[in-house]
């Protein structure tokens, strides 16, 4: 609604220029014309204005007899002033809150979102990829054969550089195959469950009465410890790091994402156990980021010691790099921990029910499908038993994850580990006619040359197409307006590509993971790979040290 | 229908050893057809802007002034002549004439520029980038009408080859390629673009009883043509009235003030932009237009634009008090709707490439040009214009300008790096 305001403004900027036009024309509004003019325009600016105000009226008579003239809705052809000026009400939850607006960013309004109930679906294979997790050796250490039995919650593999974290099993069933990739690298580990699962009992553990490295220890052997992951360079925790703080994010703003009070539903008691554990891993605090533009779940807004930062902005609002930026920014040397949500409900599971409960709410979203869904699964689902019956057509792309920052699968693979997102979308692979110049169909973009900007609301069916090709950086706009960070990205960008590593460094690399350039990648004008240039600079930093 | 013309492209791609060819082809296949490339890797989807997209919206940005340019050029022709001095009278020939004088122009810029463009990209094995499509738009607007044609093929040639091939092709250019190519003729061939005679097309000295000089085109192929269809014709003995001088507001207000400047040309006649000047650059109404299109849809950083007329404004103000030669005295606000001020400041000093790159740079960037270009106007002797010199000046130094802004940043976190250690 502040677009309107600009909108108005520009109006008048141009009024008085052709104002100022015209009486510099002599002749044409001089003296006695003045006045006169000026009455024709009052009179009819008055006749217009009284026009208006009667189908003003008869909308709110409609509006009354419909019943939608809540105080929440303007019916009003006329904006409220709040409308205007882009202040609007806060909303009650917000009142006493810290709260911490962010002006930068872009909702992607895509079709294909899912709703209703959560739906339980069968899925009977499941698998762990050793490449979900960064800086995995590519031959990680296995720990079972095909043909083996593992309950849930038992070691799979270990990566040897760091042997002490376990990867375990996700479900309870048949070691069915062991994928690999060139050179021997372990892709999948592929297990069909059984119809039942079972668990891998641990002994109950005593989050009173116990050190710091009990629990360490406790976590490791369990498997839980995969859940948190450590800034910079977005890896599973390393185990003799104290981190700074923990971060969680308690809303995903990403094109499509579920939504997390959905994820949290019935299992609130998990979550807070969850963050009570970790309160004992750090010494210092649990920062709980909650959405500032939708009302959270109670398990998130009465959460117990933990720091609440409600953050109210469009993409990346939710991503907890932004989030962490803003709360407490990741300084060299520093080392924090996040997790998501399920994340840490599987940690507070195991601490209430004694067992690696891998279980997982995914949201199956995108225009492609027939019926986009939340579905109760385990970690790591096979994607065509996900699908099944679901998709409309072939020429898709199946995306575990979101469409900005997710990964490209073939229905055979699997959801990557720490995914609880399946998007599948249109391929674009389609020559347009003068596409670049008259784009017919609809496109998301945060350009005010396509004529969307004008609708904000409308969502868009998008597909893979690039929409351009590749070329140099020219353009120095497009970032800075969907960055809300204190990071020059695009120079960031030209130290990664020169290999320049203290500038990499200074220019704030260490904050962002993929998924926080990610929306800068996707408004990119000049179609630069930009997650991929971040990972490449954060590795060269990682051989470094 | 779409189809059709895919199945015509495929017919008639040429092979790729022929390289420059199969540039050139490419170039015009990727022109008519968004390509069917899809993402892999990063993001899955994207935004549906692509440099094609953003160049063609300056090139829109530029409609305008190209229509009043032609009109203008035939009108000031006219208008030395002392024949159909009324803005609407005789409007088929002041267009005629116009187009006569501009289309070579763009011809020539475009086949020299774009005929580079498509070596290098057949040379170095990439496909042609689309610099050239907004550089290509701004050159002919920001030269005389009677630029000879084979300087502006030297000057475009240069500006190409030197200002942007050699440093890499388009994103990596240094300087402006289109005030590069005026600069290149301002100092190799200074009588061609300054003084007072070369604003006014058809003449080669604008002193009364000049006689006008129409090429053949003129004489033998338009004028036999509208004289069959019974019109005014363009008459090839007129010659300069008594009175008339060419000179631009610039020149006048450098020798004699405001009061010398509204002698000659009314405000109004200033802000419209009937006056004589470069070919785009004199109607301050259609560039404010062009300016509002490009902030309006963010082509353009209002960063840049509103610190350049910032810069501008307050060294007219510092100009007005100091006041020591009758160009100070000239009040600050009239210095905007004189000379290629908004011109410049909505075209040229907003090239992305070549300004700075970091939002604060960019303020600071567009603020010292408006300073530098107003001190060149007002305080140089020789040439009462600064917006080229100026912008080219700090062209050279938006790397130095980004380069503190990047030290800023950087020391902004190491310096919370020292608190959080500390604490």
């Amino acid at each position: 609604m502040k677009k309107l305001g600009i909108k108005i403004s520009l109006v008048f900027i141009w009024v008085s220029l052709a104002n100022q036009a015209f009486a510099q024309t002599p002749g044409l509004l001089d003296g006695a014309n003045w006045i006169t003019y000026a009455i024709i325009g009052l009179v009819g600016f008055i006749a217009l204005f009284f026009v208006i105000q009667v189908a003003d009226s008869f909308l709110a008579m409609q509006a009354k007899t419909v019943g939608v003239d809540t105080e929440a809705v303007n019916v009003s052809i006329f904006p409220k002033w709040n409308e205007i000026v882009g202040t609007s009400n806060q909303p009650s939850f917000l009142k006493g809150q810290e709260v911490k607006k962010l002006r930068k960013g872009h909702d992607i309004l895509l079709e294909g979102e899912a709703k209703g109930v959560v739906q339980n679906i069968s899925v009977r294979s499941f698998a762990v990829q050793p490449q979900n997790f960064i800086g995995m050796s590519p031959i990680p250490k296995l720990v079972v054969e095909i043909g083996q039995k593992v309950q849930a919650g038992e070691e799979l593999f270990f990566d040897k550089k760091r042997p002490e974290i376990k990867y375990v099993a996700p479900v309870s069933g048949e070691i069915v195959a062991i994928n690999r990739a060139a050179k021997r690298a372990i892709n999948e580990v592929v297990i069909l469950s059984d119809a039942e699962i079972t668990y891998k009992v641990f002994p109950a553990f005593d989050l009173e009465n116990s050190s710091r490295e009990e629990l360490v220890h406790y976590l490791l052997e369990s498997g839980a410890w995969t859940m948190l992951r450590q800034r910079p360079f977005d890896l599973v925790a390393e185990s003799d790091v104290v981190p700074r703080d923990i971060f969680i994010s308690t809303f995903d703003s990403a094109p499509l994402a579920p939504d997390s009070n959905v994820l949290v539903a019935g299992r609130e008691k998990s979550f807070q156990k969850g963050l009570d554990v970790l309160n004992k891993l750090t010494n210092g605090k649990v920062y709980l980021g909650l959405n500032g533009r939708q009302l959270p779940s109670p398990a998130f807004r009465d959460a117990q010691g933990v720091e609440k930062v409600y953050f109210k902005g469009k993409h990346p609002a939710g991503n907890v790099g932004v989030q962490i930026h803003h709360i407490k920014p990741i300084s060299a040397k520093d080392k924090v921990w996040t997790l998501d949500v399920q994340g840490v409900i599987t940690l507070g599971a195991l601490f209430l029910e004694n067992r690696f409960d891998a279980s997982r709410i995914v949201a199956l979203t995108g225009a492609e499908l027939k019926e986009p869904k939340y579905v109760k699964t385990y970690i790591g689902a096979n994607i065509s038993e996900l699908l099944k019956d679901n998709l409309a057509n072939d020429h898709i792309r199946i995306i575990s994850g979101d469409v900005l920052s997710g990964k490209q699968k073939s229905e055979k693979q699997f959801l990557n580990y720490y995914d609880d997102q399946v998007t599948v979308i249109e391929e674009g692979d389609d020559y347009e006619l003068f596409g670049w110049l008259l784009p017919l169909a609809p496109r998301p973009s945060i350009s005010n040359t396509f004529p969307n900007f004008l609708f904000p609301e409308q969502k868009f069916k998008a597909n893979t197409n690039t929409h351009g090709e590749k070329r140099a950086f020219v353009v120095t706009t497009d970032y800075e307006q969907v960055m809300p960070m204190d990071i020059l990205v695009q120079p960031l960008m030209k130290a990664i590509m020169t290999n320049d590593l203290e500038r990499m460094e200074g220019l704030g690399l260490l904050e962002l993971t993929e998924e926080d350039v990610a929306l800068c990648e996707f408004v990119c004008t000049s179609k630069m790979p930009l997650q991929q240039l971040l990972r490449e600079g954060l590795e060269a930093i990682r051989e470094q040290s | 229908m779409k189809q059709a013309l895919l199945n015509l492209f495929r017919k008639i791609e040429p092979s790729k050893e022929k390289k420059l060819l199969h540039t050139a082809y490419d170039a015009f296949f990727t022109f008519a057809f968004a390509p069917n490339e899809t993402t892999h890797g990063g993001v899955h989807i994207r935004d549906g802007m692509d440099l094609k997209r953003t160049m063609v919206h300056v090139v829109l940005a530029l409609q305008l002034c190209y229509v009043f340019g032609t009109w203008n050029i035939g009108h000031q022709h006219f208008v030395a002549l002392g024949e159909h001095t009324a803005p609407l009278a005789g409007l088929h020939l002041k267009i005629l004439y116009g187009l006569v004088k501009l289309i070579p122009i763009f011809i020539v810029a475009h086949v020299v520029g774009l005929g580079i463009e498509f070596f290098y990209a057949a040379r170095k094995g990439h496909s042609v980038e689309e610099g050239f499509l907004v550089s290509g738009a701004l050159i002919p607007l920001i030269m005389p009408p009677d630029i000879p044609l084979w300087i502006l093929g030297i000057s475009v040639a240069f500006a190409v080859i030197i200002g942007k091939e050699a440093f890499g092709g388009t994103g990596m250019n240094i300087w402006n390629i289109a005030l590069l190519s005026r600069v290149f003729i301002f100092f190799a061939y200074p009588t061609t673009i300054s003084g007072d005679d070369v604003w006014v097309a058809g003449f080669s000295s604008t002193t009364p009883g000049s006689v006008v000089e129409y090429g053949w085109f003129v004489t033998s192929v338009l004028n036999p043509i509208l004289a069959t269809i019974g019109s005014a014709t363009f008459n090839v003995q007129s010659a300069i009235v008594d009175g008339y001088t060419g000179a631009t507001p610039l020149s006048l207000a450098s020798q004699g003030g405001w009061e010398n400047v509204t002698a000659t040309y009314s405000s109004s006649a200033m802000l419209w932009g009937a006056i004589p000047g470069s070919v785009g650059e004199t109607s301050k109404v259609l560039v404010v237009l062009g300016i509002i299109f490009l902030i309006v849809t963010k082509i353009a950083d209002w960063r840049i634009i509103v610190s350049f007329l910032v810069g501008a404004a307050v060294t007219g103000m510092l100009m007005n008090l100091w006041g020591v030669t009758v160009f100070m005295q000239v009040p600050w606000y009239n210095q905007f709707i004189m000379g290629s001020l908004l011109f410049a400041a909505a075209f040229m000093a907003t090239d992305p490439v070549t300004a700075s790159a970091t939002p604060t740079g960019k303020l600071i960037y567009g603020f010292m040009i408006g300073f530098i270009g107003m001190v060149v106007r007002v305080l140089n002797p020789a040439y009462p214009e600064g917006w080229m010199l100026a912008i080219l000046f700090m062209n050279t130094f938006s790397a130095l300008i980004d380069h503190y802004v990047l030290e800023a940043n950087m020391k902004r976190r190491m310096k919370r790096a020292v608190v959080t250690a500390t604490a």
